[in-house]
């Protein structure tokens, strides 16, 4: 391995969290951009070549090493270290509308998924999952929440673009089916 | 979609978000009695779907009561409207469904989302990262109050005493309570006095092993019947007293 890929090691292998490529890049100025990324391929290489426990993760906003998949059970079972805990359905649902629709004020978040979200947006806040990002300009100024880095991290993702755009999805709302959609008014106001 | 019975499951294990019934509201419901009933989510029979609603939440015994019944109200609502005459070949008539399958179809859209979270999520519940937390190094002022827990104290204690080579130990001399010694104390004070405070059945300068057998003795002729102990609000003292049942025995 060339030294940058081993100080790129060192540094993955002390952080806690991904570290983003900026951060990378900082621990050796006289290195490029180019020549950091290049060095990171090599050390994703490295792992997977040679066989290593480990792999070299691009997620959360930045790099990271992590256990592979397969030894998971094992781990868990010997109490090594402990899985996060699955999120309820509910959890999901009101993930996925704040990733999509960020910043979003609760009464929305409610209009969509059809029930009260309170204390699910306390749960994934203490979970970090979500923020409060800022108050709507609405009456009550309302308070408006965004997905967290840790959020990325906790499904894997690189960054919030990632996931598919709304119109990628297989029920893409414009253009759908034959019916009159859109046009009507709120019925309930 | 997420399988029914995998919801179940992730209900039962989560503990994070407790769900009582199956459905995550009421939209989840009535997306999965579409499905159930094979009908066109455009061309939705009202009539049918609402009766169903109807009788899922009263067999279900849903506890977000009120969003099921908020739907089921539009539900009904709906069907009213769709029973309303309208002319031949009018332009301007709304479905009154509209509203409802956009809904449905945003909710059917987020759902897909929920999928693809589950299983990014789920995959990535399979690899660990480091978890070294760094110690945050915090400078008190010098007045703070001391706040630390009973664990940082007994490590504080340890660390003192793994310093020194040779500790100085203590050399404990066990010493037998004499309960029966002290009730004849206790007997021969109230044989004097009808009251008593716990003060005046132990000395100044009791040690340890005389505190503690008079209050054994205390609570074994309490339980016997020979006194009532009192305390009238907290930490006052304890009077004692003789029971005046036995003394008219």
């Amino acid at each position: 391995m060339t030294p940058l890929a081993k100080l790129l090691e060192a540094a993955l292998f002390a952080a806690p969290r991904p570290i983003p490529l900026e951060s990378l890049a900082s621990l050796d100025t006289e290195s490029s951009p180019a020549a950091v990324s290049a060095a990171l391929d090599e050390l994703r290489e490295h792992y997977d070549v040679d066989g290593h426990g480990v792999e070299l993760v691009e997620q959360g906003g930045g790099w990271q090493i992590l256990t592979r998949a397969e030894y998971a059970e094992a781990i868990e079972r010997a109490q090594v270290a402990v899985r996060p805990q699955r999120l309820s359905p509910a959890a999901l649902e009101t993930l996925a509308i704040i990733a999509y629709r960020q910043p979003i004020g609760r009464a929305e978040i409610e209009e969509i998924r059809g029930v009260a979200v309170g204390s699910v947006l306390k749960s994934l806040h203490e979970r970090g999952l979500l923020d409060i990002v800022g108050r709507s300009e609405s009456i009550g100024r309302p308070l408006l929440y965004g997905t967290t880095p840790q959020f990325l991290e906790q499904f894997g993702l690189r960054h919030l673009e990632e996931l598919p755009r709304a119109d990628e999805l297989a029920i893409a709302l414009r253009g759908a089916g034959t019916a009159v959609i859109g046009s009507a008014a709120d019925d309930d106001a | 979609m997420i399988a029914p019975s995998f919801r179940v499951n992730d209900a039962e294990n989560s503990g994070f978000v407790v769900e009582l019934s199956h459905f995550t509201g009421p939209l989840d419901l009535l997306l999965s009695l579409i499905r159930d009933e094979q009908v066109d989510i455009y061309d939705i029979p009202i009539a049918r779907i609402a009766e169903q609603f109807l009788a899922r939440i009263s067999t279900l015994g849903l506890d977000e009561a009120a969003d099921y019944l908020e739907m089921a109200a539009r539900l009904l609502r709906i069907k009213a409207q769709m029973l309303l005459p309208r002319a031949d070949g009018e332009e301007s008539w709304e479905d009154p469904r509209a509203e409802l399958v956009r809904r449905l179809l945003e909710y059917q859209q987020m759902r897909e989302v929920v999928d693809l979270l589950e299983h990014r999520g789920e995959s990535r519940r399979h690899q660990f990262g480091r978890r070294w937390v760094p110690q945050a190094v915090d400078i008190m002022p010098a007045n703070a109050p001391l706040s630390l827990s009973l664990g940082e104290l007994l490590a504080a204690v340890d660390r003192v005493l793994r310093t020194t080579k040779e500790p100085t130990l203590h050399e404990v001399v066990p010493r037998s309570l004499d309960v029966a010694g002290a009730m004849g104390t206790i007997r021969a004070v109230l044989a004097m006095r009808r009251n008593a405070r716990w003060t005046d059945l132990i000395g100044n300068d009791a040690e340890p092993w005389q505190i503690l057998s008079v209050l054994l003795a205390l609570l074994e002729m309490a339980k016997l019947g020979e006194l009532r102990i009192a305390q009238h609000q907290p930490f006052a003292s304890v009077e004692i007293m003789r029971d005046a049942i036995s003394e008219a025995a």
